[in-house]
């Protein structure tokens, strides 16, 4: 489902025709879609238009289908742990799916790489990785991604250019500055996208990574995802500047504030993007305005916020319902489509869970394999 | 006036003179430079203080090891009868700081023992021929030969390129490899030490200079937590081939925050390895050996080392990961040591031998993986051991020799293991207390007479 770049950023020279945005909810980003973006002062006339992008229908049903294969995937990893079947911490990304849906199929898997934090089963599964090894490895089992060693919070998969599943907040950021450098340093053409919360924005190494990112006119697309709140603590409460997208403004790195609940314009986004940053512009920053229906983890008391906003959202704003009302309304699938995908992503998403429920756990020998390479 | 040539770093003790701006009958004017004295940090001009006419030179240009102190040109000031001047300058030819190593060399390394399989560690003849070469040059020549050999190596850090490297370990480089390979990075540890990271997951093989260890506490995060844990929490998928180094351990004068050994730090923690080399040749074989490993690695230089000279092998001269060395023979007790704590074991055994006591000297060069196998080899020959680390006692490498010598070799002790460390204390400025907290010589002799 990975489309060339250079379709991405055909899509972004357009103007004009954009479907209208959805009427704005308490907590949604106060942009329209096909805005000129909010830019940094002397690259605002650089940065191309942003305008929400313009799907054939068979990339839209695409787009649908890994939202809702992250959904029900999430939802299931959630069943599993309130049976104790996943241990530790575990953060689920419903609610935010059109964000990883969006940038992920703009990029070319293998060439370009990914880097999150700890919440990153959803862009394990937009990086077209197995949703089985993805969920044994969640319950600790051999045939996980990480063999079992890892779980939720450090998943990577070398093969598919995504570089973790890091559990130090922030600690992404400047890896993916560095993923950036060994692109431009080996000249392959390849661009980093370094995925991180609003919570990580406020990490001073974040920072450092800009400063050297935009110095060195890295290809690295730093992504915020702004889902409102920072395990319990929102962004007014912990941030100085809130309009996070800019916060690249005192290193020139423009930013771009999107609608994370619509895919649509986060693809368009992307597009941009991707052409900056191949441009040899260097990095550009993607505020994503997001919102996280579950915890911060399964283990979140829920006394941040009300449960009226969480249903607002929910019922208002949802990017999957939005997705699917609007392909309704385009002819791009009718609601036998929608019926058959729903149950082909619940045959998918059980047979991971059983999987991953029979899966045996790693050998013991294996405690002690993988700690370093090479033999001394 | 007597010039004597001034001390223009901490740990500066002696300098080349480089070049003369000036010669006898010269008048010179206060701020006019009169000298270039290259140092250990970098090359500076010398200036008059004064108003004057210079009498005499009195070291000739191109000189090396000039002590500071020396007198290097006679000047009489303005309202001074200038005497004839000395149109001959003499020459004084500067003992070379000799290191306390006579036997380097290592042929080959020992074999790869079974940990619990007694393996002692080899001595030393190299087998071709060798140059005299400092640690710093060393140092150099190990990253510019692998960048020669791979073009992923690349080394970044404060002041590696233009600078020519903040103790100049980095000289020459940038000349050679130009900006791309050799990349200054704004003051930044945690920063680059990430973006090295990355990089090197991203197929590179970073060298990350930090200008100390002191600094890379920014960036301790990184080193654990993102370079050493992910081959393991992939299961083996992720692999993060980098080098941070540097300068560790105290310098001279540079009181608390700028003087700590970090090798018990980092050789605690599992899918790291930790070097931390004593001489030129270990130097050059271990770096080099560092730079070619799979894994992520911390090499622990040491600033007061830099500008020692020791015998380097010509040519290629790798030494392996995870073998200590023995630096000296000797049948009564085994001092064990690393890094700088080389160089106090060996005084302490030129002191003790000049009594009939012969100390074997185990130089353990690689903190992760540890050469249990030569320490219990050299425990089991000697029975005695005494543990010298320029360093806090506290959770240290001597704890874990004692821990190995009592849990591995517990039948071969005549003597409880002793450890001569650093005192208890964050380093202090003061000349007197800074001297009375470092490990000596001395003290080493002592802890070994304690226990025959």
């Amino acid at each position: 489902m990975a489309k060339a770049k250079g379709a991405a950023s055909a899509g972004a020279g357009t103007s004009g025709a954009h479907t209208p945005a959805r009427k704005s909810g308490a907590h949604t980003p106060a942009m329209k879609s096909g805005a000129k973006t909010p830019a940094v002062k002397g690259h605002m006339e650089l940065l191309p238009n942003m305008t929400r992008h313009e799907p054939t229908a068979d990339e839209y049903r695409d787009y649908y289908r890994m939202m809702l294969l992250i959904r029900r995937f999430e939802e299931k990893a959630g069943q599993l742990y309130g049976m104790g079947l996943i241990g530790g911490f575990c953060h689920l990304y419903i609610g935010q799916e059109a964000v990883v849906t969006g940038l992920q199929s703009a990029i070319v898997p293998g060439k370009d790489s990914v880097v999150t934090g700890y919440r990153d089963h959803g862009h394990m599964l937009a990086c077209h990785i197995d949703p089985k090894e993805i969920m044994a490895e969640l319950t600790g089992r051999a045939a996980g991604i990480s063999r079992g060693k890892g779980g939720s919070m450090h998943m990577f998969s070398v093969e598919q250019g995504f570089y973790g599943g890091h559990g130090i907040v922030g600690a992404q950021v400047p890896i993916g500055a560095g993923l950036g450098f060994a692109h431009k340093y080996k000249g392959d053409g390849g661009v980093a996208l370094a995925y991180f919360g609003d919570g990580a924005a406020n990490q001073g190494q974040v920072y450092e990574a800009f400063n050297m990112a935009e110095l060195w006119k890295l290809p690295v697309i730093f992504v915020i995802e702004n889902n409102q709140y920072a395990m319990g603590t929102s962004v007014n409460r912990a941030s100085a500047e809130d309009q996070l997208y800019r916060r690249g403004e005192s290193f020139r790195i423009p930013g771009m504030q999107v609608d994370g609940m619509d895919v649509l314009a986060v693809r368009g986004a992307a597009a941009v993007a991707l052409e900056w940053v191949n441009g040899g512009h260097g990095p550009i920053l993607l505020e994503m305005k997001t919102y996280r229906y579950r915890g911060h983890s399964m283990s979140d008391p829920a006394k941040y916020r009300s449960r009226e906003e969480v249903q607002t959202m929910r019922e208002n704003r949802d990017p999957i319902d939005h997705a699917k009302r609007e392909m309704l309304e385009r002819g791009d699938a009718d609601e036998a489509w929608f019926k058959a995908i729903e149950q082909e992503i619940k045959k998918i998403v059980a047979e991971a869970a059983d999987f991953a429920e029979q899966a045996p756990e790693p050998e013991l020998s294996e405690l002690y394999t993988d700690v370093l390479v090479g033999t001394y | 006036m007597e010039l004597k040539l001034p001390a223009m770093s901490p740990t500066m003790e002696e300098g080349t003179l480089a070049a003369w701006h000036v010669k006898p009958g010269d008048v010179v004017k206060p701020g006019q430079v009169i000298a270039e004295i290259e140092t250990d940090k970098a090359t500076m001009e010398l200036e008059a203080d004064e108003a004057g006419t210079i009498v005499s030179l009195d070291v000739a240009a191109g000189t090396d090891g000039v002590k500071v102190g020396t007198t290097i040109a006679v000047i009489a000031l303005e309202g001074e009868d200038a005497p004839s001047a000395t149109v001959a300058p003499k020459v004084t030819a500067p003992e070379p700081t000799e290191a306390p190593e006579k036997d380097a060399a290592v042929k080959v390394d020992a074999p790869a023992p079974a940990p619990v399989e007694l393996t002692p560690a080899t001595a030393a003849v190299f087998d071709g021929a060798t140059r005299k070469q400092t640690v710093r040059e060393a140092l150099r020549d190990a990253m510019a030969e692998e960048m020669r050999a791979d073009e992923s190596v690349f080394v970044m850090g404060e002041e590696v390129a233009q600078y020519q490297g903040a103790y100049k370990v980095t000289q020459g480089l940038l000349d050679e490899f130009g900006d791309k390979r050799v990349v200054d990075t704004p003051i930044t540890e945690y920063g680059f030490a990430g973006l090295g990271v990355g990089a090197a997951m991203g197929g590179l093989k970073p060298v990350v200079e930090f200008m100390t260890f002191n600094f890379a506490m920014q960036a301790i995060d990184h080193i654990i937590n993102s370079a050493a844990k992910t081959n393991y929490m992939s299961g083996g998928q992720m692999r993060c081939p980098i080098v941070f180094r540097g300068p560790n351990g105290a310098a001279s004068r540079v009181a608390a925050q700028h003087s700590q050994n970090y090798g018990p730090w980092y050789a605690s923690v599992p899918g790291l390895i930790v070097l931390s080399p004593y001489d030129a040749a270990d130097a050059k074989g271990l770096l080099k050996s560092a730079i070619r490993s799979p894994d992520p690695v911390v090499f622990l230089e040491n600033e007061l080392l830099y500008g020692h000279s020791f015998e380097v092998p010509e040519g290629e001269h790798v030494v392996p990961i995870g073998k200590a060395r023995l630096y000296r023979e000797g049948g009564h007790v085994t001092l064990v040591s690393y890094s700088i704590g080389v160089g106090i074991a060996l005084e302490a055994a030129a002191t003790l031998a000049a009594e009939g006591i012969e100390a074997e000297v185990l130089d353990l060069r690689s903190l992760r993986p540890l050469d249990e196998a030569a320490v219990l080899a050299s425990l089991k020959k000697t029975n005695r051991m005494v543990v010298v680390e320029e360093g806090w006692p506290v959770c240290s490498i001597s704890s874990e020799i004692i821990a190995i010598a009592m849990t591995k070799g517990f039948d071969d002790l005549d003597a409880p293991v002793l450890r001569v460390t650093n005192k208890d204390v964050p380093l202090p400025y003061a000349n007197n207390l800074e001297k009375a907290a470092l490990v000596k010589a001395a003290d080493v002799v002592a802890a070994v007479k304690s226990i025959l």
